[in-house]
């Protein structure tokens, strides 16, 4: 069955973002013939030249002064304009901190079922599959949407991207949003002065715990994690002793991540941190505790005082990365 | 102010997590409130100290989820509600269950969890808030309401917003937002004189069917090198 996939795809700070990619690769492998759309709700600079080259078969870029923002109101009114028009029959997004805001609702204003943060998608027997991560990734789930719309948010990095073609071709169409209410304002936004790299979709992550002492004791993690081109992460004792912001937080009540490299420091390994990280591809702990259980889910363990091999680490990668 | 305050009772953050014949084993773990819907609770009552008015907790699931409404009622809550859910409900229908006991109430405010820390698909809160027709405000870390509005500080994958929504909204707490109390004695006293209304779809009229299925429960497997380098 031909299935017309719309990609939602988002951009964060000026560059569309990577889980975007995986999404429309995700569409592709579920078409059946069927056409990929992307959708990018009033982004604009971006031309979606790079969105076709990842796969997509077409782009809408869709404008308005309300959407510039993110608003539930203003994004899920032009979502919806854009779904009727394209009578898509699986919309995609990943599962962002837009994503998992906005497409619940989404799913609901069209009584559909939805699969959150799917780190999985595949075809068996013509259906459509997907695989999540429940108790934080302690145990697995497969799950189908059983009639009508498929709605699903995707975990950033789990599916892998098509490479670019620049020789793809495909149209761009512009369109308009209508007008809408906005119930909820944006007054300001706070941007926290982190890496600049996002933590749920970072390829690698530094992270520190309790063992990291105070907020300064952070300096050297960034120092790393600068190099590294890492985003930095913490367990909640440190959030909780308030050397960092809650933002950071890493675990069953924080963020989960899945990055391809993840550097523990001073973090002891509580059961409710390894929900948020341990589907990381390799992890490395720091510790100067060599009981420490972090230590029984890492690739690499190192027994020592962080204060050392953190900056040790930062200048032999510095040396290495040139 | 009336709040009605969206709970789940999930698996203690502690419980090993076993699969047996395609299920989740729940007999001997420890359920506690969902951690994130404590947060919503404390806040109620916050708010119910500060401006007046009473807060109200639900909560859709079996028996044992009494347990979880009964210590909300000994922080301090001053209704509990249970719904009994049909076989295989998933976010659509627990999301239809809760909206269809919320509708015509008039409650100013709805306070859920961020997500659930089990099944965590995060759905079930933003589904209720477009079944009634609200807006919602996702990921409070502050919240503060005053005339018909809350301002809401939330978080937007670390970056902090501040937004303002007018009441009746629905807004969903992150962890930060506050320090939930313990229950005091003499709160876990009038706690159990409570009553706990018990309903089931056919008593609120619901009688929709799930949107998903689940095909396999698995077991997480772990193989990792453990190497110990050098210190
Ligand atoms: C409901 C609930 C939810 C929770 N959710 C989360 C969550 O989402 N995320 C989370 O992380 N936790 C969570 N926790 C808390 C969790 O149980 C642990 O308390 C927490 O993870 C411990 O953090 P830590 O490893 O940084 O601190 P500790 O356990 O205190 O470990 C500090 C480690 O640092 C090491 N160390 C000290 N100094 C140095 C040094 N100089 N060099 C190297 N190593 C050093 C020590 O040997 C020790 O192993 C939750 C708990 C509960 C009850
Ligand atoms: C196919 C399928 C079949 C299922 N079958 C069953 C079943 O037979 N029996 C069963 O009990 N569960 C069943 N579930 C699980 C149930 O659907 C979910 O637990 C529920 O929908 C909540 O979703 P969630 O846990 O992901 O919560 P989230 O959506 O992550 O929760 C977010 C917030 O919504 C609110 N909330 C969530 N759930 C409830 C609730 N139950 N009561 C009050 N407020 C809530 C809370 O404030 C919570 O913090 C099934 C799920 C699926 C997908």
């Amino acid at each position: 069955m031909a299935r017309n996939i719309l990609v939602v795809a988002e951009v964060r700070n000026g560059q569309l973002r990577p889980v975007s990619f995986e999404c429309i690769a995700a569409g592709r492998a579920i078409a059946e013939g069927g056409s990929v759309t992307a959708v990018l709700l009033s982004q604009a600079d971006v031309d979606g030249s790079e969105l076709i080259a990842r796969g997509a078969d077409r782009v809408v870029l869709v404008k308005g002064e309300h959407l510039k923002e993110y608003t539930p109101d203003g994004w899920l009114s032009a979502l919806q304009q854009v779904y009727l028009a394209e009578k898509a029959d699986v919309v995609l997004m990943g599962h962002t901190g837009i994503g998992r805001d906005l497409l619940p609702r989404f799913a609901m204003r069209n009584a559909a079922g939805m699969i959150s943060d799917a780190i999985a998608v595949k075809l068996e027997g013509g259906q459509v599959v997907f695989t999540r991560p429940i108790y934080a990734g302690k145990a697995y789930v497969t799950q189908i949407v059983t009639e009508g719309l498929i709605v699903a948010t995707i975990r950033p990095n789990n599916v892998a991207a098509l490479e670019a073609d620049a020789g793809r071709s495909g149209d761009v169409v512009q369109s308009e949003a209508a007008p809408v209410d906005l119930r909820t304002v944006v007054k300001e936004v706070v941007r926290q002065a982190a890496t600049g790299v996002d933590l749920t979709a970072a390829k690698i992550v530094v992270a520190g715990g309790r063992g990291v002492k105070s907020a300064e004791g952070f300096k050297p993690l960034y120092e790393l994690a600068e190099v590294l081109g890492a985003a930095v992460g913490a367990s909640r004792a440190a959030a909780d002793a308030g050397f960092c912001d809650y933002a950071l937080q890493i675990g069953q009540t924080g963020k989960t991540v899945t990055p391809d490299l993840y550097i523990a420091c001073g973090i002891s390994g509580a059961i409710q941190h390894l929900a948020g990280m341990s589907a990381s591809k390799v992890i490395v702990a720091i510790n100067k505790d060599p009981e420490a259980p972090i230590f029984k889910v890492a690739d690499y363990g190192i027994v020592g005082d962080l204060f050392e091999v953190v900056p040790l680490l930062t200048r032999e990668f510095k040396a290495l990365l040139g | 102010m009336e709040i009605l305050v969206l709970l789940k009772q999930t698996f203690d953050t502690e419980a090993k997590v076993t699969v047996k014949d395609g299920r989740v084993v729940d007999d001997d773990v420890t359920l506690v409130i969902n951690p994130y819907d404590e947060y919503a609770v404390e806040e109620a009552l916050k708010i119910r100290e500060a401006h007046g008015g009473t807060v109200t907790v639900i909560s859709v699931g079996g028996d044992r989820v009494d347990e979880a409404l009964r210590r909300a009622l000994a922080m301090g809550a001053d209704e509990a509600v249970a719904i009994t859910p049909p076989e295989n409900a998933d976010e659509f229908v627990v999301a239809n269950l809760l909206a269809a006991w919320a509708k015509g109430k008039s409650f100013d405010l709805l306070l859920a969890g961020n997500v659930s820390v089990d099944t965590g698909a995060g759905q079930t809160a933003l589904r209720v808030a477009e079944l009634l027709g609200m807006p919602h405000v996702a990921a409070a870390l502050k919240l503060e309401v005053a005339g018909g509005t809350a301002t809401v500080h939330r978080d937007a994958e670390g970056d902090t917003e501040v937004v303002t929504v007018s009441l009746p909204a629905l807004i969903t707490a992150q962890q930060g937002l506050n320090e939930p109390r313990y229950p005091s004695v003499p709160g876990i006293m009038k706690a159990k004189r409570k009553q706990i209304a018990r309903l089931t779809a056919a008593d609120l009229g619901v009688d929709v069917a799930p949107k998903t299925a689940i095909t396999s429960v698995y077991q997480a497997t772990q193989n990792r090198r453990n190497r110990m380098l050098g210190g």
